[in-house]
């Protein structure tokens, strides 16, 4: 088997927070290092690099995934979202706020994840017309490190919002 | 003394019109984090930015026999591969020693390895490439060879004369030692009724910021200046060192630091990889970035707390501390960090165990030594969770040992509220402390008396769960006499510049660093208070040595107590000189009158006089009009040290409840309760989240964090899937509640809080494990972390 190059280079068209992007990027270049690199979207953290700390979550065609264990290639044709995105959008608009209040980030380097990850939960809750527990918010983002506060504020954080949205759904008309 | 749960302290000098001291406000700027706009140091990117990544030994100590570069040369995207003797040329090495810790000594180190690489990850080459990737590319081309060293890793065996030397010219592996022996330790345990004897052991671990160190260094021939764009907790501190080991003037040196990716101590450092970075541009002439990878981090950022303790405590039947006596060992690496040195941790050990309590009786001993494992430094409440640990657990089963209840054990022993001021056996000098008012409220917050019902009946129906208690005390706000009296540049003093605005609302450049902790909020609500805006009309710098007053920074838990103080003192100096030109204007007594929610007031009536945006106008664009000879001055300075006292202490008790699992050896945490006393509280929100923030790091220690190292001097989980950290899952809600007694060493009378939750968590961690298993006969666990297999060993089914 021939030796491909180490820098072995495709071109790549994707979607990254509502902007048709095309791009060459190197095969080996994860998505995370794509999006910070060569789309200066730094507001996604690589934290370990393999796939445990959460800080580079971003959002795939819906799902959240690890922008470290994605390779940018395999985004050809794909609906990312990052934070920058969500946070124009407005999206996580009032899950922001609750963080701010409830100082439920310090060093913020885990934020954008841990939003990301949170607001997984929350839509799924509210499509089960439900609140989750501060025990399923604790669940859910456990692969979402955060070293800085303890994680108690990030919970009531989550659960504030969950409540608020739920109660928003209820009392919606149909 | 006040007891109080998030509500605002009552202070006379404080209690301003629109006081924001005791509000818990939020921190200002934090949507930037929010919305990822952040700008952390592995986000800059400058003009001709090159990319270094380091050859690291594999080997725990080893000869570099010869660096083979060629290859790597030729790379694409390579710009220079740099050998330790190249950069040696270019930047002069460090020896991290303090003139206070007397006979303290370490080896030179040097940016790169020149000749003996002493632990596995010290770098031995450098690869400067266009990309990242390119360097890494480039690094795997690099050949060294090298001869592999006996490797020193137990510190048993550190000083044993067959232990081979680590640095020839310092004669032993001996770094520090200290012994001390106050009261008479040997007539005090000959008398007492019980002797409790153990061995605690502590598992070496690190801080595990979730940004990895970063850095870019910027030297620009043309000006002859180096900008450093760095994630530290000290710029000044850094400033002064890179500009004294390139050989260049502090003045050509400036070190700007924006946000932070969690610090914790780590980042308050001199890393060889960062000085070599900074050393490369210099020689490159051009900037060069490095930002450490997570396996990087695991073998290069200080490590701490790998100690092994003989601890031994004696006491009377009815339950007074006779003596506490301790011999510390501990393995340092093979340099002492500089410039704070690796001997203060187990100096502090030395100071704080038995602190909290009235016991004369105390002999101690502790001895620093050298070995080929990654360096380990101060990490976030140095010394304390050791010393906490070591007092506590001697405390919980001398109790335990009597038949006492642990509280009852520590009311009597504790140093009684109206002692103050007093001192301990080891000397510290306490101000005011509050150890008996903080239990008391820590046992009505917990129902501590219902715990023990539900504990009880529990345990007849096979559900083991365990309570345990940590009194500590912390140290804060530090003088001179943490490392200035040492000879380290590290100012102990800082700044606060405020100014007015052409608009009247108020700049402030403070010498302190944000790094999360909500440093900027605090300064903010200093200067909104004593100037008199409201706080969104304050906007605060920090971190950049070319503009702020010359400061220490953000550690040992001072940004609060000292950088508050000075912004405090700041806004009042600034307060009185709009004053003066409001007097000017308004033919009034300055002393008459005051500035509330950004207005010009008649001080005895409130009546508005003038808006501040209509003074600056008049200052700034019309200062013609003001009477002859008058010069508004709209911008003063304030910097503030405290002297009284050498370390503002603070205190507190922490508590656990959890359930053990005593067929798979898991422990459940079920709630976690601080009760602590940092003085005036300025932020009541900011003060709970460092104390849960600091718990759980103290929990990680307590049951998950150990860095592992073979007897070859491998390090066995260097990456983030094998070194465990708590995750939210398994952490418990956390209570927090406060005892106010204020320093009167400031006006403001705040003292820290940053360091209180991991002084005083991994203690009662341990204490309510055992509490647990104690009903079934388990040998008590001493050994951190308390891992499965440890408490399956405890109990006999392993």
């Amino acid at each position: 088997m021939s030796e491909l190059p180490l820098n072995l280079a495709l071109d790549i068209s994707l979607t990254v927070n509502g902007e048709r992007v095309t791009e060459r990027v190197e095969a080996r270049k994860t998505l995370v290092d794509f999006l910070r690199e060569d789309l200066a979207l730094t507001g996604s953290h690589v934290g370990c690099e393999h796939g445990v700390c959460g800080a580079c979550t971003v959002r795939l065609n819906g799902e959240i995934v690890r922008g470290c264990l994605m390779l940018a290639v395999q985004c050809d044709g794909a609906m990312v979202e990052t934070i920058e995105g969500l946070s124009d959008s407005g999206e996580l608009a009032d899950l922001q706020l609750a963080f701010e209040q409830r100082n439920a980030l310090q060093c913020g380097y885990c934020t954008p994840g841990m939003l990301t990850a949170a607001q997984d939960l929350l839509k799924r809750a509210i499509d089960n017309k439900s609140v989750p527990s501060r025990d399923d918010i604790r669940e859910h983002p456990s692969g979402n490190y955060c070293r800085c506060t303890g994680y108690h504020a990030i919970v009531d954080a989550v659960e504030a919002v969950a409540q608020e949205r739920e109660k928003a759904r209820a009392g919606a008309k149909p | 003394m006040k007891i109080t749960d998030d509500s605002p302290p009552v202070l006379s000098a404080l209690d301003r019109p629109n006081s924001y001291i005791g509000r818990s406000v939020p921190r200002p700027n934090l949507q930037r984090l929010t919305q990822g706009r952040g700008q952390y140091v592995s986000d800059v990117t400058l003009p001709r930015m090159a990319h270094v990544v380091f050859v690291r030994s594999p080997h725990a100590h080893a000869r570099v026999v010869a660096v083979a570069a060629a290859a790597a040369k030729k790379s694409p995207g390579v710009i220079a591969v740099v050998t330790g003797a190249e950069l040696a040329k270019v930047m002069t090495p460090w020896v991290g020693v303090l003139t206070h810790l007397k006979g303290l000594k370490s080896a030179p180190q040097y940016p790169i390895a020149v000749d003996v690489a002493c632990w596995q990850g010290e770098a031995v080459c450098a690869v400067v490439a266009r990309t990242r990737a390119e360097a890494e590319d480039g690094c795997e081309l690099v050949e060294v060879t090298y001869e592999a060293l006996p490797a020193v890793t137990d510190p048993e065996t550190a000083l044993d004369a067959k232990t081979p030397v680590i640095h020839a010219a310092l004669g032993d592996n001996l770094c520090f030692e200290r012994k001390l022996d106050v009261g008479a330790v040997d007539k005090a345990f000959a008398e007492s009724d019980a002797v409790v004897e153990t061995t605690f052991m502590f598992g070496r671990h690190t801080g595990v910021t979730t940004e990895p160190r970063a850095i870019v260094a910027d030297w620009n021939p043309s000006e002859q200046r180096m900008t450093v764009y760095q994630g530290t907790q000290a710029p000044h501190m850094m400033q002064n060192l890179f500009a004294k080991h390139l050989g260049l003037a502090e003045q050509q040196v400036r070190v700007l630091t924006k946000d932070v990716g969690g610090s914790f101590g780590i980042k308050v450092h001199t890393y060889a990889d960062e000085m070599a970075t900074v050393a490369l541009s210099k020689l490159l002439k051009r900037p060069v970035k490095f930002v450490a990878d997570r396996i990087e981090s695991f073998v290069t950022d200080i490590h701490a707390r790998d100690h092994r303790i003989k601890a031994k405590i004696g006491v009377t039947k009815d339950g007074a501390i006779t003596a506490f006596e301790i011999d510390d060992l501990t393995g340092i690496g093979p340099y002492s960090v500089y410039p704070r040195t690796s001997g203060i941790e187990a100096n502090q050990v030395v100071n704080f165990t038995g602190g909290p309590y009235t016991c004369p009786n105390y002999r101690a001993q502790a001895r620093v030594v050298f070995q080929n494992k990654n360096v380990m430094c101060q990490y976030r409440a140095v010394g304390h969770p050791i010393a906490v640990a070591v007092t506590e657990g001697l405390v919980e089963l001398a109790a335990a040992k009597i038949g006492m209840d642990p509280l009852e054990f520590r009311r009597r022993n504790l140093i009684a509220d109206d002692a103050y001021p007093t001192q301990s056996a080891a000397g510290l000098k306490f101000e005011k402390l509050s150890h008996h008012e903080a239990l008391a409220h820590l046992d009505s917050m917990m129902n501590y008396a219902g715990l023990r019902a539900e504990q009880k009946k529990l345990r007849a129906q096979g559900i083991y769960r365990g309570i345990g208690f940590a009194s500590f005390i912390e140290v804060t706000n530090p003088s001179a006499a943490f490392y200035g009296v040492g000879g380290a540049r590290i100012t102990s003093q800082d700044g606060a510049t405020v100014k007015l605005d052409a608009q009247g609302a108020l700049i402030i450049h403070s010498g302190v660093t944000e790094q999360g902790q909500g440093a900027e909020a605090v300064l903010a609500q200093c200067v909104a208070s004593s100037f008199g805006v409201s706080i969104d009309k304050v906007r605060v710098v920090t971190g950049d040595t070319d503009n702020t007053p010359y400061g220490g920074g953000t550690w040992a838990s001072r940004a609060a107590g000292i950088g508050g103080e000075a912004a405090w003192q700041a806004g009042k100096a600034l307060r009185g000189n709009v004053l003066a030109v409001a007097g000017a204007m308004l033919q009034a007594k300055p002393d008459d009158l005051d500035i509330r929610n950004g207005i010009v007031v008649d001080k005895t009536s409130g009546t508005e006089r003038l808006p501040l945006e209509e003074l600056a106008r008049v200052a700034y664009f019309r200062p013609d009009t003001l009477p002859p000879g008058f010069q508004a001055e709209l911008m003063a300075t304030r910097h503030y040290v405290p002297r009284a006292w050498p370390f503002a202490f603070t205190n507190g008790i922490q508590a656990s409840y959890l359930e053990v699992d005593t067929d798979t050896g898991f422990v459940k945490l079920l709630r976690h309760w601080c009760v602590e006393d940092c003085g005036t509280i300025i932020n009541p929100q900011l003060v709970d989240e460092q104390i849960r923030g600091g718990v759980v790091q103290g929990i990680g220690a307590a049951l998950f964090e150990h860095c592992l190292y073979d007897e070859r001097g491998q390090m066995l989980n260097g990456n983030m899937a094998d070194y465990l950290v708590p995750m939210a899952v398994e952490m418990p809600d956390i209570d927090c509640g406060h005892v106010v007694s204020p320093t009167a060493d400031s006006e403001l009378g705040a003292k820290g809080a940053g360091e209180a939750g991991t002084a005083g968590a991994p203690a009662c961690v341990m204490n309510a494990i055992n509490d647990a298993l104690r009903p079934l006969g388990a040998q008590p666990l001493t050994d951190m972390p308390f891992t499965p297999g440890k408490i399956l060993r405890a109990l006999g089914k392993v």
